[in-house]
Order: structure tokens, then C-alpha cells, then sequence
């Protein structure tokens, strides 16, 4: 008889798991899939490209559900899972108590919310999922206001979007540069000039204090006595892993639930991909190390040698027209010798950061083209030599190609 | 526009202004102030080949920084007061003065009729011998071997005994880049008739590697190597003894002399260097091939023994007969397209006119022919003398005409210094600023340059041909001939130079040449003395002697009729060669001087064309590994030249061909093009006692490093100048100029220069500190201005990606415009002048499978199927890549 393998969520990680799971093992598990959203997994990614109109909803989805049952997969969506009994070896999802040999916690994270008074007036919302979308496509009327909470990423794409829909948004940030754990001094004040170029109007060293409105949020006052106005509040200051589920039953959680290098909890039977998961002391809110680990558990499922090393992330901008890729150490006091292009023409900046003969950072705004190549230079940490004096200009051609730039195997 | 018609009658038939080979060249204006150029296919010199130099004619022709209208005291004047201010000048300094206070300092680059009005002027007019020309730094000693031996300044032969001939012994000559198409044609011959070719230079060349027996003399030991061949001719009884007996005088002393010079096999290997085996080879060579032609050129004649050198070269030949027949003489290949016309007219100080000197009865007659008020009646300074005497105040107003002594000269730091001290200096010039205009020049006259200029020049075989203007004259620009009658007219000799046109002081110089001849004196015009201007524009090359009642003549003295009162031909006794200047402890090694490939001189006209600059784009000093691993030099490296006059900077070329203890450094460059680049104040310049002619290969010398931190570029719509203290040399880029640096400090400092060197524009940057890096691209209004690229002197930029971003694109990504590898950088240096070919093309063409051989190579990719120059160098890299892997 097959082993029974319950996998708890179903957002990104958890369908390349599953992905993977049928390639390297079809129908060796009897698997159930347990989401709490009422659609299949979809690309959580895109989500601000699909505000902004970019890309469709189409674009956005993955699988659908008749993959899952082709793939023999036992999909339940809207369901969502509240407790772990690990000695009985059941998952509670509402009323019914699934069975499993095997446990895969892909809970994801939850947008954190600013708790200061008024935080919890109608029109406040997180950027996290499909919802979110359909709320903020409601609040467009003409003279309509938003206020986005958070200089990150995900606040620039929210705040971009916004924008393109035709609603007056202003960015709060409450430290003194955007992205400040992705750009530098340079690159923050060019995505800067680039998202007021957008109509975007951004507030730096905005510390909120509370959110004012009656009924409903109207503005949010910051502790400099300052009232910025708005008809919706996009509050997108990070995202906090899910870890309740696997804390009450019990497995040791730190930041997020830890695994080892083959994804497995501090109880066997149970791993744990996504954002849920702490690593080597590191939790990652992205995407792409989901993936990655994704990949090694479904070898390990599959009895393949299968070892997560951690990730090197790379972080790409979505926002038209402002190309944005950063991966590595780029910080102004990283470790290493920066390499810079400027031109004030086009708007582009490109630092890579060289520490003892080898790439460790690359921040690349107006023009990202080699962005895979250098983060693949960072990844496999191979001597960049000689070739220190073209690494800015781009990858050679293969001819020329020298035997630094081969990927590591 | 006279040029846009003439495009629609076909092309104009000129001659090209570089070397002595006098190619024919057929140019086509295109209207609008270009031309394109191509060789002649009619003109017997080169029948249709072009070296890679006047393939580029048409690149060097712009009015770019040219000369366009008289100054007087820096400012800008009308001609009457230029003319009248020569006029007043000159002729008040004679008077005050004397006429030997006055001089003219004259170039091969003048046409015959240019040089022959300027001649008259001061031999005839104003009375002083003072006009010496540029033609003494190159082949004046030829011009005494050749009197001294046949009694006349005669080339027996021409260029068919160069097809013709079954030896070929080239003597202190690169003609593989000095006279790319002779050389193309003694290839040729090899080819088709197995000629063997025998390269006899200091330093392995070009030429030398191409040889089928190469020896590498050392430096002033050919009269050494040639009387040993004398001995060895006369041992092996290869005297044509009958040729001695009627046409000869002088051979037993000879013998006697070159037996004292070269005892035996051993002492000519003792002082030449060579190894017994080459110099027996060469004598056995010798001995058999009835058909030799040794052609020699500055190797020769730039020595202080230059006249003796040429003096032990034709007594191997005359003592053989072998002279004046197909395929057999000796053979001065000359350096500038007119020196032989210079020669003809008499502008030497130690020549009168026409090939007569200053026997009484030659200036008589003379004077008779030109109705002279005051001759000229004992020879006047040579070249390096005339210059001391301006040095010394002797000589108070000089006009120099189309030559640049600022750099040329030997010891051309005094030269300047001399300059300075004049009363009047007068210069006729095409180009704006030049080394010698920057000495401070009173009066500077615009004169025609090639392209505009009308009239004759003289081949090294004797062949004038027609030089024609293609182009109209430019702004005020007027010929040279016309500017001296200006003056002469102004100075009261209005009946004696009365000319309108070319045409008339040609015919006026060929009735010269014929005036009371009958025979006696080799240069004889007489056939067209009487050409009418349909029959002077129409000229076809011709070759003299040509008689009245003549016929053109190809060859002389095959049958002796030497010019000499009894008719024989004299024997030289060269002196025993001792240097002229001695090794030191301070001064341990021989500074060799030279020509590259693609460059003329200094540079004013080549330097226009962006394909001949970038084969050679700095100054550079060739240096033997051995030399270079004693002074502590490597490729690429600066190193500074010391002589006791003077020194230069110089980037370090590692040449195995270069003969241990000698170095190598071309004369092209001056302050106009580089910082430290100028080599004549390097050369102690030693002159021959029968010439009066240079040493320029021989100047004790040392070398140490001169390191700098960094290296770069810059490339700008415009020249620019880095500041003082930097290490540069300017070349044309396509678009544009490119300044090739060495400075010290931090690239930091470099950067600096960026707001000055292209001010007002935005600039694109690229900055790695660590790596003390730097490099920008400037644009103004969105247009791409120009680069700027410093880098460690260890990983100095290449240039070859930026120039093609360069000369391509208006609004380049800044990527593409500060990369070093992207674009047109696959091309690398430029290797084939003429199809633009760059060493990486070639390689990609050879690797794996591809092109073995140079014809497969030029099938391939034209490379080397045009001059013919690079192939040797081809070669090389044919070599070097076809080489296993190991």
C-alpha cells in the first residue's frame, strides 16, 4: 500500500513540490493537497503585475484542477488545516481528520499588519493574494487617494500599480532610502526619481502613527504630525511565516519552522518548504528558494540525493520602464570592491561587487540583462580572474568564452 | 566646381608624394573636396600598385588644420604684405649682411619646378650657395658615391633590372615597408624566375625575414663586408676584366685598400659580426649570378661612411661589369618622390645646377644662361652645417619650404634652439602647426600640397613623371613656384622670373640641362625642352638622359661613356670604417632610426588617415629580449632613450629580429603628435666627410625603465592635449583623434580630466577603484562626444571596441561605448592596412582547418593582396598559430 503524504497549502512551493514530486516519483504517494485559498495555486508574483495591468489573470494561473487529478493529487481548496496530531498522524482541516504517513508544511507567510490605532478601519489592506486585487480595483473613482505602507519591493509594485490604475498614491517609507536591503544610496535615489517619475509620490522617514477615518480609513497621520490622505491603505511592510500550525503540534520553530538540509522538521515524518521555513537560521520571503527547496524534497521524496545548500536570492522590480535586479551583497559598506557604470542619459546604474576574485553582488537598474548570468556568477563563486575588466559589459560570446564564466555544474 | 567636372572626364593621372618608387596614381575628386585614388596601371613604375600609404591618398586630403592663408607675426595678412615682407627681408639681410647671410632650407617634397625657381633665386639672384635641402638627411651620400664614381650623380639602371636581375642584394633597406611596391616587384620576380633575394641589415626586418639569406651586420661594418667581396671577386677571378681595362681606372688600388679593410674571411667576420658561413654564401651568391642588382638606401646612406659604403658597393659592380645591363648595377633606392628632381635642379649646396657644381666655367656658363647679376661661386652649408651656422648668428634669415627640421634633424633640440635665434625665419607650409612652424616662424606662406599641385618629379630610375592637381587650390594657397617669383619679382629679378605656369620654368630647366651639354654632363632634357603646354600636361613618365636628338634612356654605362674627362669610371678607396661615435659605459648601445610601414615622416599628411594610424599608434623603441632583460623592460613598458642630445620616452617592443646591443626607434613622431615621441633630438647626427650626410642609425645610447602607474586612451571629435607631465602620442581614428596615454597616480586623478575634456556633455562612467579603473563616454545633446579609458599600465585598455564605437555610432548604449571587448573589438590591431584587416579576423580565419598559407589568408579575407606589405607579417602569424599546441 502506498504512503499516505498530506501536503498542507498550496501556493507556489507547495506546487512545485508537487510538480516535482510526479516527476521524480509518479504514484509512489497517495497524496492529498490541502489549500486554505479558494483557488489552485496561482503566481503570487505576477499579482502586481496583474494590478497594474500588465499581465492578465490568465497569465497568473498555473495548474488547473484537473492537473492535480491527473496527476493523481487529491486537491482541496478553501480548506484550511488547524491542527496536527503527530502521534495519531492526522491533520484536522475542519471537521474531517486526514490521515498521513508523510507531512509537508507549505503554509507560506501572512502579510504583517501595523498594529497602531485605527489599523483595523475598512480599507486597510495587505497585497497578498487575489482579493487584494479585486479591493483595490474597487477604490478607483476619480479623485481616489491611496496610501502605501512600505519602501520594499512589494510596496513600490503596489504603489506602481496604483498609480497606473489612476489612483493618487502616495509611498510611506519609513526608513531614509527605498529598499534598503536591495539598493544603495545610488540605485535607491534613481528608483526613487523613477517612481515620482510615475506619479508616484514617495515619503521617506514616514513613521506612521495611526490611522485616522471614521467608519472608514480616510488617512494616515504620521509622528510628525503630518496627515496623509487616503481612500486605501495598501500596508505592505513584510510578511511573517505561518508557523501556528506546526508550533502547536509541537516541532521546533524558530523565526519559521526549521528544517534540515533535506527539509525535514524536527519530527521525521513531517518537512517543510516556503516561506513557512527557517533554514540555517535564515528565512526567506521570496519565491525562488521555495522553488529550490521544493526541488530537494521531492528528490528526497523520491530517494535521490537531495541536500539545500540555501540560496542566493535575486530580486527583480516589476515595475515598467524601471528594470531592477539586485542579488548578493550590495550594500554601500558590502565587503569586496564595487565595480559601478553610471549614465544619467538612460538612467542606468550597474554595481557588481567583487570580493577576493569572485562575484558576490550585482545591482543592476535601467538595464538587467545579464541578471541571471551574474547571479549564476554569484551562485557557483567561480574566479572571475582576468575577466574582472569585461564582467560589466556582459556575458561573451561563447567562442570567446572564457573558463570562468562556465556555469557550475 | 572644377572637381566635380573633372570626376565626369575620368581620373587625373598624378604620381603619389611618398617614397622614391614615384608610383603613378590614377585620382578621382569626388566633388565635394575628396578623392579617390587608385594605381596606375599605365605608369611603368608600379602598373597599378599602390602601397598601403598611397592607397590612403584620399584619407590625407581634408583642409583639417591646413595652412590656408599668409601670416606675418602671427597674424593673418594679405599676400602683398607676406611677399613684400620676405622680399624687404631677405634682401635687406644680404645687403646688410652679405648673401651667405641668408639661406634656404628645401625638401624632396618640392616639385621640380618649384625647386628649380628657388635655386635660381639664390644661386643666381641673390648669390649665396646656402639652399640645402632635406634630401642631405637622405641620400646625399649616394649623390657623392655616384659622382666620385661614375663622375656623375647617375642611377645606371632602373626598375625592369629589378624583374631582371637573378641576385638581389638589398643593403640597408626595409623596402618591404619603405618601398613596399619595388619590393612587391623583386617578390614577383622571385616567383616567377627564382631569384634570390639577400637582406644585409642590423636589424632582422620585414624585408630580412622575407630573405633567402639574411646577415645581420653590425651597425657601420658594409664597407667591411664589401670590400671582402672585392677581395673575394678578384681571388675567385670574377673581374670582368675587360669592362676594367676599357672603362675603368682605380681597381689596383682598390684591391690594395680592401685587402686592408678585409685581410681575410675571418677579420670581415670579426668586425661585421657576421658568421663565416652567411658571408661565404653571400660571396658565393655573388660570384655566381651574373645578374645582381644591389639596391641600397638609408641604411647606406644615413652614416657617417655613407659615401665609402657606397663607394665598396659599385666597385663590386664595376669590377664585375655588371652595371648598366638588365639586371645587373647598382641601385639607390631613394627616399622621397622628388629627391632625384632636387638633385637634377641642383638644389644641394654642394651643387650648382642641372648636375654642374662650381667649376669656374660651370658657373659661367650658368650665369650666361640665366643672365645672372650674382653668382653664387663656391659651395655653400650643408644641411647640418647650415644649421650651425644659424646657431652660430652666421646665417640671419631662412625659408624653409615643405620640410619639418624641427623633428628631422639630427640633433634636432639644437635645431630648435637654432630657430629661435633667427632674424627671419620664412615658411611655406601646408599645415597650420608643426614642430618647425611652432619655433616661431615670422612669415608663413600657404602653399600647395598634394592634390593641388602641379609640375614634375623624379623616380629613383630616372623617370619624371607628371605630378597633377586633382583638387582646386584652397583659401589663399598658392604653388611654391609661384610664392619664390612673388618674392623674386619683389626683390627686382621680375625678367628672370617671369613664369606663369609649370610649364615654362620646366621647359626653362630642361634647356638648362641641355644648354652647352653635347654629351658632357649626364642629365640631359634636351628632348623636352621644347614641350609646348599641351605636350608638358600630356607628358608621359619618361626616363633621362633624353637628348635633343635622342631618344629616353633606360640604362647607362654598360658601355662605359662615364662622365668623366676620360670617360672612365673611378674605383673608390673607401676609408677603413671606424665609428664615428663609440660605445660607453654610459652609452652602451647603438640607437638605429627608421620608417614604419604606414607612416611618412612626420607625419603631417599620413598622419590624416585613420587606417594608417592605427597600425603602429605610439612611438615606440624595438628592443632585443636580451637588452630588454638587462635594462629590466618588458613588452609594452616604457622606456626612456638617453643620448648626450637628447631623449625620449618610448613604449617597449620586444623584437627577436633586433640585434643584440641595438635599439630601434622609428622617426616619425614630434611634439605635434606625441609628448616624448621625437627621436631627431636623439641622433648625434655625425655627418660623412664627402657628403655632408648624417649618421641617423648609429647613436650611442642607453635605455631605463620609465614606469608608469597607468595607461589609457582618450578619443574625442577633436585633438586634445593631456597635461603636462602625461606620456602621450596622438593618432586619427576614424571619427575622430585617439590619444594613447601613460600618466602616474591613481585613475582617480585621470577622471579628473574628464569635465575639461568634454565639457558641458553628460558622462557615462565606469569606475572600479580597486582595480584603479576608470573609463567614460561622453554625449552632448544625446551624441556620442567621446571616451575616456585609464587602467592600470598591467591591464591597459584596449581600444580597438571603443574606436569602432567610435567611428560608428552617434547615440551608442553606454555599455557598447565603455567596453572594452564588445562591437568591432573581434577585429583586434589593425595587421592589413589596405582591406582594414585586424589580427583576430585573421586568426578566426586560420583556426581550425581554415587558411594555411597567406594567399589562402588573402583569398579569404583580401588581407595582403593589395601592397603586399603585411605578409611577412602574415606570415608570422601563420606561424605562430599553425604551431602545435603543446
Amino acid at each position: 500500500m502506498r504512503e499516505r503524504l498530506v501536503v498542507v497549502g498550496n501556493g507556489m512551493a507547495s506546487l512545485r513540490f508537487l510538480e516535482r514530486l510526479a516527476q521524480h516519483a509518479p504514484g509512489a504517494f497517495d497524496v492529498t493537497v490541502v489549500g486554505a485559498e479558494p483557488s489552485p495555486a496561482y503566481n503570487r508574483v505576477l499579482l502586481s503585475s496583474l494590478l497594474a495591468g500588465d499581465m492578465d489573470e490568465a497569465a497568473c494561473r498555473f495548474r488547473d484542477a484537473g492537473w492535480y487529478a491527473t496527476s493523481g493529487y487529491h486537491l482541496l481548496t478553501g480548506r484550511r488545516a488547524t491542527a496536527i496530531d503527530r502521534t495519531a498522524r492526522l491533520v484536522t482541516v475542519g471537521a474531517d481528520a486526514i490521515p498521513y504517513d508523510r507531512l509537508v508544511l507549505a503554509t507560506g507567510s501572512s502579510p504583517i499588519m501595523l498594529s497602531k490605532p485605527g489599523s483595523d478601519l475598512p480599507g486597510i489592506i495587505a497585497f497578498r493574494d487575489l482579493s487584494h486585487i479585486d479591493a483595490m480595483r474597487a477604490a478607483v473613482r476619480p479623485g481616489a487617494r491611496a496610501v502605501v505602507i512600505g519602501g520594499g519591493l512589494l510596496g513600490l509594485e503596489a504603489a506602481y500599480g496604483l498609480a497606473r490604475i489612476g489612483i493618487a498614491t502616495t509611498l510611506l517609507h519609513v526608513m531614509d532610502r527605498l529598499m534598503e536591503r536591495q539598493l544603495d544610496g545610488r540605485a535607491a535615489r534613481l528608483v526613487r526619481a523613477a517612481m515620482e517619475r510615475r506619479g508616484v509620490d514617495v515619503v521617506l522617514q514616514a513613521d506612521t502613527a495611526a490611522f485616522e477615518g471614521s467608519g472608514r480609513v480616510e488617512g494616515v497621520r504620521l509622528s510628525d504630525g503630518r496627515l496623509i490622505p487616503a481612500d486605501l491603505v495598501v500596508v505592505a511592510i513584510g510578511v511573517r511565516p505561518l508557523v501556528d500550525l506546526g508550533r502547536e503540534a509541537g516541532l521546533a520553530v524558530g523565526r519559521g519552522i526549521q528544517v534540515d538540509d533535506r527539509m525535514t522538521t524536527s519530527d521525521p515524518a513531517i518537512s517543510a518548504v516556503g516561506e513557512c521555513v527557517e533554514h540555517r537560521g535564515v528565512v526567506y520571503g521570496l519565491v525562488e528558494p521555495g522553488y529550490d527547496q521544493a526541488d530537494v524534497l521531492a528528490r528526497a521524496f523520491a530517494s535521490l540525493p537531495a541536500t539545500y545548500h540555501g540560496s542566493v536570492i535575486a530580486t527583480s522590480l516589476k515595475v515598467s520602464g524601471l528594470p531592477l535586479f539586485s542579488a548578493g551583497a550590495i550594500a554601500d559598506d558590502a565587503r569586496g570592491d564595487a565595480i559601478l557604470l553610471t549614465d544619467p542619459r538612460t538612467g542606468t546604474y550597474r554595481k557588481l561587487v567583487v570580493d577576493e576574485g569572485r562575484l558576490v553582488g550585482a545591482l543592476l537598474v535601467g538595464d538587467v540583462g545579464e541578471g541571471p548570468w551574474y547571479l549564476d556568477l554569484i551562485r557557483s563563486g567561480a574566479p572571475i580572474g582576468t575577466f574582472r575588466n569585461d564582467l560589466m559589459f556582459g556575458r561573451p560570446a561563447e567562442a570567446a568564452s572564457p573558463e570562468p564564466l562556465k556555469r557550475a555544474a | 566646381m572644377d572637381g566635380a567636372t573633372s570626376s565626369l572626364d575620368g581620373p587625373i593621372r598624378t604620381t603619389c608624394p611618398y617614397c622614391g618608387v614615384g608610383c603613378g596614381v590614377l585620382a578621382r575628386p569626388d566633388g565635394v573636396g575628396g578623392v579617390s585614388v587608385a594605381g596606375d596601371p599605365d605608369h611603368p613604375a608600379n602598373r597599378g600598385r599602390l602601397c598601403s600609404k598611397g592607397a590612403a591618398l584620399g584619407e590625407t586630403v581634408s583642409l583639417e588644420g591646413r595652412l590656408l592663408h599668409p601670416m606675418v607675426g602671427g597674424v593673418r595678412t594679405s599676400w602683398d604684405v607676406a611677399l613684400d615682407a620676405v622680399a624687404d627681408g631677405f634682401g635687406r639681410i644680404a645687403a646688410e649682411s652679405g648673401p651667405d647671410a641668408v639661406a634656404f632650407y628645401l625638401s624632396g617634397q618640392l616639385l621640380t619646378e618649384d625647386y628649380y625657381v628657388a635655386n635660381k633665386l639664390m644661386k643666381g639672384f641673390i648669390g649665396s650657395a646656402h639652399v640645402d635641402t632635406n634630401s642631405r638627411l637622405c641620400m646625399s651620400s649616394s649623390v657623392a658615391g655616384h659622382k666620385r664614381a661614375f663622375g656623375s650623380d647617375t642611377v645606371p639602371g632602373c626598375y625592369e633590372d629589378l624583374d631582371a636581375a637573378d641576385l638581389l642584394v638589398l643593403v640597408g633597406s626595409n623596402a618591404a615597408w619603405c618601398h613596399p611596391v619595388l619590393y612587391r616587384r623583386m617578390l614577383d620576380n622571385r616567383a616567377a624566375r627564382g631569384a634570390r633575394i639577400v637582406v644585409i641589415d642590423p636589424r632582422r626586418t620585414t624585408t630580412g625575414e622575407e630573405a633567402d639569406l639574411f646577415l645581420p651586420i653590425a651597425p657601420g661594418t658594409d664597407t667591411v663586408l664589401f670590400a671582402g667581396l672585392l677581395v673575394d671577386l678578384v681571388e675567385a677571378g670574377t673581374v670582368d676584366e675587360a669592362y676594367v681595362a676599357a672603362h675603368t681606372a682605380g681597381l689596383a688600388d682598390a684591391v690594395a685598400q680592401a685587402r686592408r679593410i678585409a685581410p681575410s674571411l675571418h677579420a670581415v667576420c670579426r668586425q661585421t659580426g657576421l658568421s663565416p658561413a652567411d658571408v661565404t654564401a653571400f660571396y658565393e651568391l655573388f660570384r655566381t649570378h651574373d645578374r645582381t642588382v644591389t639596391c641600397y638606401s638609408q641604411g647606406v646612406n644615413q652614416s657617417a661612411q655613407g659615401t665609402d659604403k657606397v663607394g665598396a658597393i659599385v666597385n663590386c659592380h664595376l669590377a664585375t661589369g655588371r652595371i648598366g645591363r638588365a639586371g645587373a648595377g647598382p641601385f639607390s633606392l631613394t627616399g622621397q618622390p622628388n629627391a632625384m628632381g632636387g638633385r637634377e635642379v641642383g638644389g644641394l649646396a654642394n651643387m650648382l645646377a642641372a648636375h654642374m657644381g662650381f667649376a669656374p666655367p660651370e658657373v659661367d656658363r650658368v650665369r650666361r644662361f640665366w643672365s645672372a647679376p650674382r653668382m653664387a661661386e663656391a659651395e655653400g652649408l650643408k644641411a647640418v652645417a647650415l644649421f650651425e651656422a644659424i646657431e652660430a648668428g652666421r646665417i640671419k634669415a631662412l625659408w624653409i619650404m615643405a620640410t619639418n627640421p624641427a623633428v628631422s634633424l639630427p640633433g634636432a633640440g639644437r635645431a630648435r634652439e637654432a630657430l629661435a635665434k633667427l632674424d627671419l625665419l620664412v615658411v611655406s607650409e601646408n599645415v597650420a602647426s608643426n614642430d618647425t612652424v611652432a619655433r616661431g616662424a615670422h612669415v608663413l606662406l600657404p602653399a600647395a600640397a598634394w592634390g593641388e599641385k602641379d609640375g614634375t618629379v623624379t623616380n629613383s630610375e630616372r623617370r619624371i613623371s607628371r605630378q597633377r592637381a586633382v583638387l582646386p587650390l584652397p583659401g589663399e594657397v598658392k604653388p611654391d613656384w609661384w610664392i619664390v617669383s612673388e618674392v623674386a619679382r619683389r626683390m627686382g629679378f621680375a625678367d628672370a622670373f617671369p613664369y606663369r605656369g609649370a610649364a615654362e620654368i620646366f621647359r626653362e630647366h630642361a634647356r638648362l640641362t641641355a644648354f652647352e651639354n653635347d654629351g658632357s654632363r649626364d642629365l640631359d632634357l634636351g628632348g623636352l625642352a621644347s614641350l609646348d603646354g599641351a605636350g608638358y600636361d600630356d607628358l608621359a613618365p619618361v626616363q633621362w638622359p633624353f637628348p635633343a636628338d635622342g631618344a629616353p634612356t633606360a640604362r647607362l654605362f654598360a658601355d662605359g661613356g662615364f662622365f668623366a674627362p676620360d670617360a672612365r669610371a673611378r674605383f673608390a678607396t673607401p676609408a677603413e670604417p671606424g665609428p664615428a661615435a663609440v660605445l660607453s659605459e654610459a652609452y652602451p648601445l647603438w640607437l638605429n632610426t627608421g620608417r614604419v610601414r604606414d607612416q611618412w615622416h612626420t607625419m603631417t599628411r599620413t598622419g590624416r588617415s585613420a587606417r594608417l594610424g592605427s597600425h603602429r599608434p605610439v612611438p615606440f623603441v624595438e628592443i632585443h629580449p636580451a637588452d630588454a632583460a638587462r635594462f629590466g623592460l618588458a613588452a609594452g613598458d616604457l622606456a626612456r632613450v638617453s643620448t648626450s642630445t637628447g631623449q625620449g620616452i618610448f613604449e617597449v617592443e620586444i623584437a627577436e629580429g633586433q640585434r643584440p646591443g641595438s635599439v630601434f626607434v622609428p622617426i616619425h613622431w614630434s611634439d605635434a603628435n606625441s609628448s616624448h615621441g621625437a627621436v631627431g633630438p636623439l641622433v648625434q647626427g655625425v655627418v660623412d666627410p664627402h657628403s655632408g650626410q648624417p649618421e641617423m642609425k648609429a647613436t650611442p645610447a642607453t635605455l631605463s625603465p620609465e614606469p608608469m602607474a597607468l595607461r589609457g586612451f582618450a578619443l574625442t571629435r577633436h585633438e586634445i592635449a593631456p597635461p603636462a607631465g602625461t606620456w602621450w602620442a596622438r593618432a586619427r581614428v576614424e571619427g575622430g583623434s585617439g590619444t594613447l596615454f601613460a600618466a602616474g597616480g591613481r585613475a582617480a586623478g585621470v577622471m579628473d580630466w574628464a569635465p575639461a575634456l568634454f565639457p558641458g556633455c553628460e558622462v557615462a562612467e565606469y569606475v572600479d577603484v580597486a582595480a584603479d579603473a576608470y573609463r567614460c563616454a561622453a554625449f552632448r545633446d544625446g551624441v556620442f562626444e567621446g571616451a575616456l579609458f585609464v587602467g592600470p599600465a598591467a591591464a591597459r585598455p584596449r581600444w580597438e571596441a571603443a574606436k569602432a564605437v567610435f567611428a560608428g555610432a552617434t547615440a551608442p548604449e553606454s555599455r557598447a561605448a565603455l567596453g572594452e571587448t564588445t562591437g568591432g573589438a573581434a577585429a583586434g590591431p589593425l595587421v592589413c592596412s589596405c582591406f582594414g584587416v585586424g589580427l583576430e579576423t585573421i586568426r578566426a580565419a586560420i583556426a581550425p582547418g581554415g587558411a594555411t598559407s597567406p594567399e589562402a589568408i588573402g583569398a579569404a579575407l583580401r588581407a595582403g593582396t593589395n601592397c603586399g606589405s603585411c605578409v611577412p607579417e602574415l606570415r608570422r602569424i601563420l606561424a605562430r598559430e599553425l604551431q602545435p599546441v603543446g
